[in-house]
């Protein structure tokens, strides 16, 4: 029982949230990948990426509500998701064609495109903020728990409850759904290899015939909708707040430096080391030592680090495997 | 040498990287359908660039390059592959991280119809291909790469293919195959002209060989004939 009531106390605490917040990142660490595979630069303006589709998809959710229209149990967030994408997609075809593009023509070191893209991270951040505010926003609606924890206690007579929220779900099966839909696009349709052939060796794709504009298009679409899918899933799963959504880009390089910058299933790995680093350092793990070793009665709440220095652990990540292995876990620069 | 009958003339090439001097010298090529010519001499002749002059990766700035009679200086690469050219560079030729059929497949890339006839043909060409063909085409060995290589070229079915050093690194048996295979590729009736650093080898199965010196035309001729000329032998083949 003893065991029992651990096992359900870490998959609440640590297990199930790290493992949405590391689909979310690893849905976000995809994004800046395909960017650093495709396009061959760091994207610093990914974070306020996300918080350009998800603000978009909050405006769009707040006047689906005001008509009265909602999604049930589900978050009505999620009918207004495909405008959401679409708005983060033409945002970032207009900053291509207005900024990237004039420094590809030039074919800018990737050094001056990662600056480049600062300045659109400004833009875009400063943009974001003056459309719907800094503050905090709010916007998950529909049933909050597929299982509560009072539920989960009287169905098993545990002590310790089992909460799975609704944006929990949502999020895992989204991402599940994502990732299998991205992989199939990369390794099966005629567009998703020339893009891979793309990255591979951008020469021979334009010897072969590979159209580098349709490529650099299709990586945009791409972006955009992983940015406003993995920003709208976080902000339902915690809340939107535009300086968090640029906090976020921290965890997101972590994770896909951790796998391999330029390999899909490295951001995917990343994203959920990163996550699982970061909830099992900071969580207190009093209570479940306190199951497994009834006899040990620790002085502290025996948490490493306070959760107001999580950042501190994906610096300390990307650290550690830029000093042992620059190229990540997988190797990076190949799909 | 009539110069109006060869399917891919390159007449009287000037031309040099960027601002900078002139590496090719009123330099000519002209190279037939259903045969190998080999470009050869001394390192830093000008090979290489000859052969990127006539693909159109570098500007003339003198002389003409035509195929089938048409001028196609004003080309860029990928327009010269529609018109049915194909280039094998010497390094970086293959998509490391595709599989070898993917590979294959964005070699065809252009082409909208159905290839399935040329993949099996190359297939037939490569055995070793069929078999790897899931593989991922970096895993493979040099001489099976460069086949890879090759066989991407050909998946567009062109009229010429244009390989630069094809055997530069590999062994001496894995050349001689690549050689082989090269030939194969000439009897179906396409023109094939290659660069080379092993000079003998290449000059011994081209029907029309060009050294090159300094970036000028210094022999011109037979394969057979330039390997039986006692100053190429000197000066290129040691003797």
């Amino acid at each position: 029982m003893e065991i029992l009531n651990a096992i359900v106390a870490f998959l609440n605490f640590v297990f199930i949230p790290a493992i949405s917040y590391g689909s979310q990142l690893a849905l976000g660490a995809l994004g800046v990948t395909l960017v650093y595979g495709i396009l061959r630069f760091s994207n610093f303006a990914h974070g306020d990426t996300m918080a350009f589709g998800t603000m978009v998809t909050i405006l769009v959710t707040w006047s689906l509500q005001s008509h009265g229209i909602n999604f049930g149990l589900l978050p009505t967030a999620l009918i207004a998701l495909p405008v959401g994408i679409l708005g983060c997609v033409v945002f970032l075809l207009l900053t291509d064609h207005s900024v990237y593009k004039f420094y590809r023509r030039k074919k800018a070191k990737p050094v001056i495109l990662v600056i480049v893209s600062m300045g659109v991270m400004f833009i875009m951040n400063g943009l974001v903020r003056m459309i719907i505010g800094p503050g905090e926003q709010r916007f998950a609606d529909g049933e909050r728990f597929i299982i509560s924890a009072r539920q989960f206690r009287e169905l098993t007579g545990l002590t310790e409850g089992l909460a799975f929220r609704t944006s929990q779900g949502i999020t895992i099966l989204t991402a599940l759904t994502i990732v299998v839909l991205l992989f199939w696009f990369l390794t099966k349709t005629r567009t998703g290899k020339s893009m891979r052939a793309f990255s591979d060796n951008e020469d021979l794709a334009l010897l072969s015939g590979i159209n580098p504009d349709r490529v650099v298009l299709y990586t945009w679409l791409l972006v955009g909708a992983l940015a406003t899918v993995a920003g709208v899933l976080y902000g339902l799963d915690k809340s939107f707040k535009p300086f968090i959504y640029f906090q976020l880009l921290l965890p997101i390089f972590a994770a896909a430096v951790v796998g391999g910058l330029g390999n899909p299933i490295g951001a995917i790995a990343g994203g959920y080391l990163v996550a699982l680093s970061e909830v099992m350092i900071t969580y207190a793990w009093k209570k479940v030592a306190g199951y497994i070793l009834p006899f040990w009665e620790p002085k502290g709440l025996i948490q490493l680090l306070s959760t107001d220095y999580k950042f501190a652990i994906s610096f300390a990540i990307l650290i550690i495997v830029l000093l042992f292995r620059p190229t990540g876990l997988f190797k990076g620069k190949a799909f | 040498m009539n110069k109006t009958n060869a399917f891919l003339t390159g007449n009287a090439v000037t031309c040099g990287y960027a601002n900078g001097p002139d590496i090719l010298h009123n330099c000519t090529i002209e190279a037939n359908t259903g045969e190998i010519t080999a470009i050869v001499g001394p390192n830093g002749a000008g090979k290489s660039t000859a052969m990127k002059c006539l693909f159109g990766m570098l500007n003339l700035r003198q002389g003409y390059v035509r195929l089938d009679g048409e001028d196609i200086n004003d080309l860029s690469p990928q327009d010269r592959v529609a018109k049915g050219m194909g280039f094998v560079p010497q390094t970086a030729n293959i998509f490391y991280s595709l599989t070898v059929l993917e590979n294959l497949e964005m070699g065809a890339f252009i082409r909208r119809d159905d290839f399935t006839e040329t993949m099996n043909q190359v297939f037939e060409l490569f055995p070793i291909l069929n078999e790897k063909k899931s593989q991922v085409a970096g895993e493979l060995s040099g001489g099976q790469r460069q086949q890879v290589a090759i066989a991407r070229a050909l998946m567009t079915e062109p009229k010429v293919l244009m390989l630069d050093e094809p055997t530069a690194g590999v062994s001496p048996i894995v050349m001689e195959d690549i050689f082989s295979r090269l030939i194969e590729v000439a009897k179906t009736g396409i023109l094939v002209l290659i660069v080379e650093q092993n000079a003998r080898q290449a000059l011994e199965i081209a029907d029309k060989g060009y050294v090159l010196v300094q970036g000028r035309n210094e022999h011109t001729g037979r394969g057979k004939d330039l390997l039986a000329d006692k100053e190429v032998r000197k000066s290129f083949l040691g003797g």
